[in-house]
């Protein structure tokens, strides 16, 4: 067939983020700025295309303006093709009524004509959440290599924190013999990074069965896995290792950008093997002043830095204005920082403006806290924004 | 009324010849992260004209490859889009084999059939050698208004700016007219120059083209222009903004260390709705380390700093390393300066490789430069 592909990418990117709060007001989550010029969908975007998969479908449901508008035809990721590319999945009204998206589950259940239209052998299905780099493509060969029906990606995460995450419990040769969500006591330190690998009939025929389930949830994690592995099916975890981190908090959000600093940063986006591909303005050089300092910072094209900026992540476009100081923090692209103001451990979103000799955040020695001042909002000269705070437009 | 784009991206190749061994004028890297035909498209995209020739000469490799499909500049279209015009020689055309134009008039000859065919009112002409950021619509609206015959954009000098090679000085009457045309060295006098970039109706240009072959033209300037100013309205249009022509090693390293002054940069980089574009090359964020410092310097993307850099433009992927001191250079693309290295006055070329510990200091009258891939 002409459009077959073996495997085809679902993205789900519909969720709310909502524990990024005044970040994602007026945006959904995978389109939140990360690493100075990226937003979260650059990496499994890009991950996807380094790692050979060109058909992905995007699942957007909440707030999904600017996400349309960033991924547009899928240009900057290569994925502007004439058969497969990127494809901007909404919740549509279909001939038996309109649904939202209910669960991740449903999402891909809704839109399995778009997968069967690729008539793929494999589906992986990946979510908007994370920051990592990784091959799907090697995944794909273990799936096949161990003839699963199901291959679910674990990283190994200390013991104390796995009662946060979904937790794999597997024999020797890494089949999976139970998953628990969250769970009290875990008996295993590999956890999911929600991304799955399935055989394309296996993940329709239980899609169907879901959805004919009136009590479901609809989710992978709390149906689909459990049911698969109650029915004996092939499900395998994949040994991931290198990074990876879940930013959906404001605090995991500001410690994955500051992993980028320092001498030898944990996560290195500088990286011709496995380049991460972005959206970009037309922005002019960055240039820094006279009396600049910029030290152990990460700063992006258009920024005009004349103050002092430290260990700090800058956007595209941001301005520091004379006598300002940027410290420990995290500014997104065309936020101005006027002459005298102070920005200390915060994170500013897009398009902020602090006003003259303002102060915003503590010192990162005192504040327990990270202060984050949503999109859009200006801040009044002279005035001062405690620690911790949350400002929003509205 | 439509106007197309015409560029031509080697007319000035001999006047840095450093720099245009491996490339054309057109594609000659500066400012950090653009190439010069950058800014002659960019204007041309801005004022909304989309259906641009470039006209290519030798040494062209470099200019198809930056431009590729032209998307970079929103010119990857079905209709118009740009067209690269490589030189036209007939196979059995009694002349000798190879043989290229060698001005201005048999260029835009060699590029007839684009003009014959590209189905618009006007043809924008520009070259690579000037850096501006000019709204052409404007100067397109004024060339129609006043009827002209051409209109050629001019930018006056400063008292006291020279000029090292002989440029085409222009002279208007109140109106705008020009009354006088010619072609020397200014020093220090505040004239009008010629920018090369010119509006003329495609029909006038077509005949134009048709007539030089006829009585055998050389110079655009002295046969076509000169000849016509008396008897047609050929109306200058004074350029206000910044706008350097690069006719050196030494004026490229001054029209270079000019961006350092954001007068400059506001003109040419900051004007409301005119971006310059370039090819995207997805470099990460610039990291500058715990021992970076750095002064006066516009930086790229892609840049990984850990020394001391003072009145520097650093293209993208420049590696500054430890103990460094790079003061009053150029680095271009992928320039890797090893430790303790300290440099004045120096350009390079893309890939240089700085061994730890090297010395090396130019002049600004006479900056030293290394050529593309090489070592020290």
């Amino acid at each position: 067939m002409f459009k077959k592909k073996e495997c085809v990418a679902m993205l789900l990117a519909g969720g709310q983020g909502s524990r990024l709060y005044a970040l994602t007001q007026k945006t959904a989550k995978p389109s939140v700025s990360y690493g100075g010029k990226y937003r979260i969908i650059d990496f499994p975007l890009s991950n996807c295309i380094n790692s050979g998969i060109d058909t992905v479908g995007v699942l957007t449901q909440y707030q999904p303006l600017r996400l349309n508008e960033y991924i547009g035809n899928g240009l900057p990721w290569d994925l502007d093709r004439t058969f497969g590319g990127v494809k901007i999945l909404p919740p549509y009204q279909g001939f038996g009524g309109a649904d939202w998206y209910k669960g991740t589950a449903n999402a891909i259940w809704q839109n399995m004509e778009f997968i069967n239209q690729y008539d793929p052998e494999y589906v992986i299905i990946l979510s908007g959440d994370h920051i990592y780099k990784m091959d799907y493509a090697k995944m794909l060969a273990y799936h096949k290599q161990k003839g699963a029906d199901c291959t679910i990606a674990v990283i190994e995460v200390p013991m104390e924190e796995a009662s946060r995450f979904g937790i794999m419990s597997t024999t020797e040769d890494g089949t999976i013999f139970k998953f628990s969500e969250k769970p009290k006591n875990p008996d295993s330190n590999k956890a999911s990074m929600g991304i799955y690998i399935f055989n394309k009939n296996k993940l329709e025929s239980y899609l169907r069965e879901d959805s004919k389930d009136p009590d479901s949830a609809n989710d992978f994690g709390k149906n689909i896995i459990p049911a698969m592995l109650a029915n004996k099916e092939k499900m395998v975890a994949y040994p991931f290792e290198g990074y990876w981190k879940d930013v959906g908090t404001i605090s995991s959000l500001w410690e994955a950008n500051m992993d980028l600093l320092g001498d030898r940063p944990v996560l290195t986006l500088n990286d011709e093997t496995w380049r991460i591909y972005s959206r970009h303005g037309a922005e002019a050089p960055q240039f820094i002043g006279e009396d600049a300092t910029v030290i152990n910072s990460s700063i992006t094209a258009g920024c005009e830095i004349l103050g002092e900026v430290r260990n700090s992540v800058l956007g595209p476009g941001v301005r520091v204005g004379k006598g300002a100081i940027v410290a420990d923090s995290v500014i997104m692209a065309n936020v101005t920082i006027e002459d005298g103001a102070t920005v200390w451990y915060s994170i500013l979103d897009e398009n902020v403006t602090i006003g003259k000799n303002a102060t915003v955040g503590e010192s990162r020695d005192t504040a327990t806290e990270v202060a984050v001042i949503g999109a859009d909002v200006v801040i009044a000269p002279g005035s001062v924004t405690p620690a911790g705070a949350m400002i929003s437009e509205n | 009324m439509t106007a197309a784009g015409l560029i031509f991206s080697n007319i000035h190749d001999q006047s840095i010849p450093e720099m245009t061994r491996m490339r054309t004028m057109a594609s000659i890297p500066y400012g950090c992260r653009y190439r010069l035909i950058d800014f002659a498209l960019s204007n041309m995209v801005n004022s909304g004209v989309t259906n641009v020739g470039v006209i290519a000469h030798y040494n062209y490799q470099s200019l198809l490859d930056h431009i590729g499909t032209g998307k970079d500049w929103d010119l990857a279209r079905r209709s118009g889009g740009i067209k690269i015009l490589p030189p036209y020689i007939t196979a059995y055309e009694n002349r000798a084999a190879g043989k290229l134009y060698e001005n201005r008039l048999e260029a835009v000859l060699g590029a007839i059939n684009f003009i014959n065919r590209c189905n618009a009112d006007y043809l924008i002409l520009s070259d690579c050698d000037v850096i501006l950021n000019i709204d052409l619509k404007k100067v397109l609206e004024e060339h129609i208004q006043s009827g002209a015959y051409m209109t050629l954009v001019g930018k006056e000098l400063t008292a006291g700016e020279s000029y090292e090679t002989a440029v085409n000085v222009l002279t208007a009457d109140e109106s705008g007219r020009l009354t006088d045309l010619a072609c020397y060295k200014p020093e220090g006098e505040a004239v009008c120059v010629s920018t090369n970039i010119m509006i003329v109706g495609r029909s006038d240009l077509q005949n134009i083209v048709s007539e030089s072959i006829a009585r055998g033209y050389k110079s655009f300037y002295q046969d076509i222009i000169a000849k016509q100013m008396a008897s047609k309205l050929i109306r200058v249009h004074k350029f206000e903004g910044w706008c350097t022509h690069i006719s050196s090693l030494e004026g490229y390293f001054q029209s270079s260390m000019d961006l350092l002054k954001s007068e400059v940069r506001d003109s040419l980089f900051n004007a409301e709705d005119r971006r310059i574009y370039t090819k995207i090359r997805n470099s990460a964020p610039s990291h500058y380390s715990n021992r970076a410092e750095v002064k006066n310097s516009l930086v790229a993307d892609g840049c990984v700093i850990d020394g001391t850099v003072e009145n520097c433009i650093l293209f993208r992927g420049v590696r500054v390393g430890k103990g460094t001191v790079l003061k009053n250079c150029i680095l271009l693309q992928d320039t890797y300066v090893g430790d303790n290295v300290n440099l004045n006055c120096v350009i390079t070329d893309k890939n240089a490789v700085i061994k730890d510990g090297r010395n090396l200091s130019g002049h600004e009258t006479m900056p030293f430069f290394i050529g593309k891939d090489q070592t020290v």
